[in-house]
């Protein structure tokens, strides 16, 4: 793979990438903290869909669009049926696995070539389980047919249980809901809720349906009956038009990826949903945590002006941000870790909080971002890393830790 | 000090580079702007194998005498090494980050002699 420089002298060229040898100081890592004897759950990783699109186009239902996105797809790629939007996540070749990946060379041993890719970094970063979402379907909430968004999810979300989690038991899903259609939402957590490896539903936040609707209101109810988290991943869309007037893709990223989840945060609380709803585990995922101070501060401050705009709390919004779920990635590692260090407390992190890494995604992060932190117990970090989710997801970690019951509780050590 | 032998003078032109363990340390040595330069092979945000990474001049913004904004352009005068995983960027002469230069890669000294390069640990 030949990578342009600024000048031909210093083109580069890499040849035969393997994950794990592009991961092996993530090994040392691991390796030199012996987080192999200590449960690590990824709640947010990602593979590329389009890897596979031409086999997920054949999952389509509706006869129309399937013929219509099998054609195109022909000549046009991904974005036949998916939304792309300008952006530069790998910087210009400087993140070299975005153009190394999709070459690697993977034996073939009867399961698909994602899932051995996908243990490759895994076993390199000491992940026992692995939540996997995709990547460029971040965007298709964007798409102006909402007919598309349904049908692409339920292809999705059949190829992904027909062929990606039944192989393996450390792979696991929450699937993505056509959240643009209330009613194809329903059907989808109805329908797929108990396939095997589904443990919750997503929710791509960046769209412009509010979480309040009434039309939402029967989905959320059933995921908390069966209880299944229902999660929020942030994205980015760079033609919204407050984002839009950010001119270079940092800040795109930097904003984007919070100021959906902060607005459909802030939509869940004032609107009382915690109330309503107050067994269903709600999560917010890859907005870093610097948000969460903030927009706790903000409404707390607000609500005790304005009580009777949001008169179904029964408690400041902050308690009930302090009762979801948050992931670490892209955890903000600045020069102020009292600023950490808070953020922390403010977001009860010892319970609430789930290790993720984006892997492979450019600002993905290593346990080691967690386990390192010398304001944590050993405690903490083992929660964080694994046991918060191992009990929000009543995970069975048997095949791993065979020495661990099935759901038997969050506290013990997976020694 | 020791020095640790890590290729021959031929192995290594000009944008060049290799790799060496030395006891617990992997360092990297590259040939760029016609000087050798070793660095410990291990990025100061998340350890990353940073001399694995791309080579390419500071990116700098054209501004205009009357404060306006022109474009950007390559300064051919500094040269980064980007860590592979997540881009930190690192002046390959000094060694500091370009985005805070109070983290910096650990450097070692490199050697040149009889057409072999060694690296002093």
């Amino acid at each position: 793979m030949h990578f342009r420089s600024s000048t031909p002298a210093y083109d580069m060229n890499i040849e035969g990438f393997h994950t794990g040898e592009h991961l092996a100081n993530a090994r040392a890592q691991a390796d030199a903290r012996g987080l192999d004897d200590v449960l690590v759950v990824d709640v947010d990783s990602h593979h590329y869909e389009t890897d596979n699109l031409a086999e997920i186009l054949e999952y389509i239902e509706d006869p129309a669009l399937k013929q219509l996105a099998i054609n195109t797809y022909a000549y046009k790629g991904a974005t036949s049926v998916l939304v792309d939007q300008p952006g530069y996540q790998d910087g210009g070749g400087r993140v070299t696995r975005y153009m190394e990946r999709k070459h690697e060379k993977i034996d073939l041993t009867g399961r698909p070539r994602e899932v051995e890719q996908t243990l490759r970094w895994m076993d390199a970063l000491s992940v026992d389980y692995a939540c996997l979402f995709p990547t460029p379907m971040l965007f298709l909430g964007l798409h102006p047919q909402h007919e598309v968004e349904v049908g692409m999810a339920r292809a999705y979300n059949r190829w992904l249980t027909d062929n990606v989690t039944p192989t393996c038991k450390r792979l696991k899903t929450m699937l993505y809901l056509p959240f643009n259609d209330p009613e194809a939402t329903y059907r989808m957590v109805k329908e797929f809720g108990h396939k095997e490896g589904v443990i919750g539903f997503m929710v791509v936040s960046t769209r412009y349906k509010p979480v309040y609707d009434n039309a939402y209101m029967k989905t959320y109810a059933l995921l908390e009956e069966m209880g299944l988290p229902l999660s929020f991943h942030a994205s980015y869309h760079w033609n919204d038009q407050l984002v839009s007037l950010t001119n270079r893709f940092i800040t795109a990223h930097a904003v984007g990826f919070t100021f959906f989840n902060a607005v459909h945060c802030a939509n869940w609380v004032i609107n009382g949903l915690p109330e309503r709803f107050p067994k269903l585990k709600v999560i917010w995922i890859e907005s870093g945590l610097a948000w969460v101070p903030w927009l706790m501060q903000r409404l707390d401050n607000d609500f005790r002006m304005r009580t009777s705009e949001a008169p179904s709390l029964k408690r400041l919004p902050s308690d009930y941000m302090r009762e979801m779920y948050y992931t670490t990635q892209p955890m903000e590692m600045v020069n102020n870790m009292e600023a950490l260090e808070l953020t922390f407390k403010m977001i009860n992190a010892d319970t609430q909080l789930l290790y993720s890494s984006d892997y492979p995604h450019w600002d993905m992060d290593l346990p080691s971002t967690i386990w390192d932190l010398k304001f944590l117990s050993e405690q903490s970090k083992r929660n964080i890393l694994g046991l918060n989710a191992k009990r929000i997801f009543n995970l069975d970690i048997s095949d791993r830790f065979p020495a661990q019951a099935p759901a038997a509780g969050a506290m013990a050590p997976a020694k | 000090m020791p020095e640790v032998f890590v290729t021959t003078s031929d192995q290594l032109p000009e944008g060049g580079r290799a790799t060496v363990r030395a006891g617990k340390h992997e360092i990297g040595v590259i040939r760029a702007k016609g000087k050798l330069h070793a660095f410990l092979n291990l990025c100061p945000h998340q350890g990353g194998p940073v001399c694995a990474g791309l080579m390419i001049h500071k990116v700098e913004e054209i501004i205009a005498e009357d404060h306006t904004y022109q474009g950007m352009r390559f300064n051919e005068d500094v040269l980064h090494i980007v860590c592979p995983w997540h881009g930190w960027e690192f002046d390959i002469e000094t060694g500091k980050c370009a985005g805070d230069g109070a983290v910096g890669l650990r450097r070692f000294t490199a050697v040149e002699r009889d057409a072999n390069v060694y690296v002093i640990v």
